[in-house]
């Protein structure tokens, strides 16, 4: 369907920043994606990198007050996102762009059916009547590998695992067959049989529709596994953006490689190891970054050239990295 | 010291929890949490316990430190049935067993300061005068990278890999010889968990720690341990050296844990074995082989009896008819 250039979504200089009495937190400051049509996207990084307000910006959910997106371009299928109003977003939301979430008890109505939760979506978006809408949620209950999905569709969602809620919040997310998901550590919270199963899924749905997904995640196994291409954030930047073979083949920033060599590695099958290689120090506090280089502070490669912030380098087939060393 | 170098020992342990299926109903339904686990811990070993969630492995932690009383089997310490100590000796005995939580967050007092969370175990056992006492939390202190001006502040005012420093320095306070670590690095971010994981090895080699290394991320399991036992709903399935382990599982449900952990390796093509369908409720086990429900080798004797736990090669133990039947 899509030609090589045709992108579903493209972000320019994503700009959000949470407004608090201690200070400015950017959270999101200065990202640009760009998503194929069908294609996958994989977010990856640790606890206050961006990458969820980065998604949450797409979906315009950023609480106001204290957030606010300041600054930026949300390109979807041609049209700007930020331009809209409310009204017009809600009609976006669940219908053509849907969100999964990574703790289903919390993003799951606990004193509604499962049944009622997809069939809302339904109803709003496509005008389905309520037996209508019913029938295709025990239809899609299926889809997403529920067993007895005719009797698990009147269970309310503390009646169900953890795999099969966050089966359920699929089910509600596809309902409407939205040109994009964005799937936010949709199997942190899940054991790895289940995780495994839920990826599979994810991958099958992607296929048979013809979707796209973003997947944000800071778990590389769940990347390599699922996305095509990858961005690597910190401090509310991407700090490198390639596809998924070169990210583990040949990762350029220090924080890349830091993070891949600080993972245990099972497939080595070396039993005991001695010691990882460990990023000294903590990610810093948005409200107090480093000047220059965010990374800089942590990054055993840093020179003079670091004390300024260094920008997207373009080394080799669209391999970017944000960092001085590649000048 | 005892002839076999084994500092625990675990025989035939039981621990059932009554189900009340109303307000006033007297239990007649019972959760299985472990059923009949043998096992040993070696004088400074890291014995890693891995399993879903539900198959006991936490419950099994608990029952070694008599957190939890056994519901039937025995349980000694350097040889002493510790089921018989009366509540002195147990006083005595938890000075040499402690525990490290998961959750950095709800495993630290809110109220108290740092220093005296570390100091409270010297207060509870009457170790020291004051002034030693402080002496010691300092030196803990340092001994897991906190800086000495932390002392005098709070929780919340630390991240949460700081935090499960905290709790390793309250597990060191009283020189113990054996440490459960339960899922000590699951809720933290990858950089630090390596940073977290180097530390626990540097303790050990200091401090002559055993460890029990209870966790669900096989690779860190792998990377941390000398042998690893695998779970599932109450019964150990597997137990060898690490590296046969992973190099050489033979435990169907090995197997398939092993299958579906995402690796982070693009470019690795594998067959991963899905097992279908959800976790059996420990409830209602299955009958027989307590995983036949989901193996992909069932066949007939497998429903019927509880395989044995035999040792089919050295140092490699596993419940399966498909290595031959009871004796």
């Amino acid at each position: 369907m899509g030609t090589e250039n045709h992108f579903l979504l493209k972000m320019r200089s994503l700009h959000t920043y949470f407004f608090t009495d201690e200070g400015v937190a950017k959270a999101v400051d200065g990202v640009d994606l760009e998503l194929e049509d069908g294609g996958t996207i994989g977010l990856v990084g640790e606890s206050g990198c961006g990458k969820t307000v980065t998604a949450l910006s797409i979906m315009r959910l950023i609480p106001d007050p204290p957030g606010k997106i300041v600054q930026g371009e949300i390109s979807f299928s041609g049209t700007d996102l930020l331009t809209l109003s409310e009204a017009e977003m809600r009609k976006i939301r669940g219908r053509f762009i849907s969100m999964i979430f990574q703790e289903p008890m919390t993003s799951l109505n606990p004193v509604f059916q499962i049944g009622d939760q997809i069939s809302e979506v339904l109803r709003l978006h496509e005008g389905m009547s309520r037996k209508e809408a019913w029938n295709r949620s025990i239809e899609m209950l299926k889809m997403v590998g529920i067993p007895a999905p005719e009797r698990r569709v009147v269970e309310y969602p503390h009646q169900l695992s953890g795999g099969m809620r966050q089966r359920a919040m699929i089910a509600m997310a596809l309902a409407c067959s939205p040109k994009l998901m964005i799937a936010d550590e949709p199997t942190t919270a899940l054991d790895v049989t289940i995780q495994a199963q839920i990826l599979e899924l994810i991958n099958r749905l992607q296929q048979e529709k013809g979707m796209s997904v973003i997947l944000i995640t800071h778990n590389l196994g769940v990347i390599a596994e699922t996305a095509r291409k990858v961005a690597v954030m910190y401090a509310g930047r991407i700090v490198e953006y390639t596809d998924v073979r070169s990210i583990f083949a040949n990762p350029k920033h220090p924080y890349t490689q830091g993070l891949l060599k600080s993972i245990p590695r099972l497939d080595e099958h070396q039993g005991r190891k001695e010691r990882l290689e460990a990023i000294p120090g903590l990610v810093p506090s948005l409200l107090d970054l480093p000047k220059g280089c965010k990374f800089s502070n942590r990054c055993k490669y840093v020179f003079e050239r670091c004390v300024e912030e260094p920008p997207l380098i373009e080394t080799g087939a669209r391999h970017l990295v944000r960092c001085w060393l590649y000048e | 010291m005892n002839a076999n170098g084994n500092l625990v020992e675990v025989k035939n342990l039981k621990k059932f929890f009554p189900v009340h299926t109303h307000f006033l109903s007297r239990a007649k339904v019972y959760v299985q949490a472990v059923v009949g686990v043998n096992l040993s811990i070696r004088r400074g070993e890291t014995l890693g316990l891995v399993g879903e969630s539900g198959c006991g492995k936490s419950t099994l932690g608990r029952l070694i430190l008599r957190l939890e009383e056994p519901t039937e089997g025995q349980i000694f310490f350097e040889n002493e049935d510790i089921l018989q100590y009366d509540s002195q000796r147990l006083r005595l005995l938890r000075r040499q067993m402690q525990i490290i939580f998961q959750d950095p967050y709800s495993s630290l007092n809110p109220r108290k300061t740092v220093g005296s969370i570390i100091g409270e175990p010297l207060i509870i056992h009457h170790i020291g005068s004051k002034k030693e006492r402080e002496e010691r939390v300092l030196e803990l202190m340092e001994v897991v990278g906190l800086r000495p001006e932390h002392m005098n502040r709070y929780p919340h005012e630390f991240s949460g890999g700081q935090r499960q420093r905290i709790g390793m320095a309250r597990a060191l306070a009283l020189n113990p010889k054996l440490i459960i670590a339960d899922e000590p690095v699951s809720a933290l971010d990858v950089s630090i968990q390596a940073q977290v994981l180097n530390l626990l090895e540097n303790l050990q080699k200091e401090f002559h720690l055993t460890f029990l290394f209870i966790a669900h991320d096989l690779s860190v399991v792998e990377h941390i341990s000398d042998r690893v036992a695998v779970m599932h709903l109450g019964r150990i399935a597997e137990l060898a050296k690490s590296e046969d382990l992973y190099r050489s599982p033979k435990h169907p449900y090995t197997q398939a844990l092993l299958s579906a952990n995402p690796v982070p390796d693009p470019a690795l093509e594998r067959k991963r074995t899905l097992l279908q369908g959800e976790v059996p409720s420990p409830i209602h086990p299955p009958s027989g082989c307590n995983f036949h429900t989901r193996c992909p080798y069932k066949f007939e004797p497998c429903p019927l009896e509880v395989p044995q736990f035999k040792e089919i090669e050295p140092h490699h133990w596993v419940a399966c008819y498909l290595y031959g039947p009871n004796e």
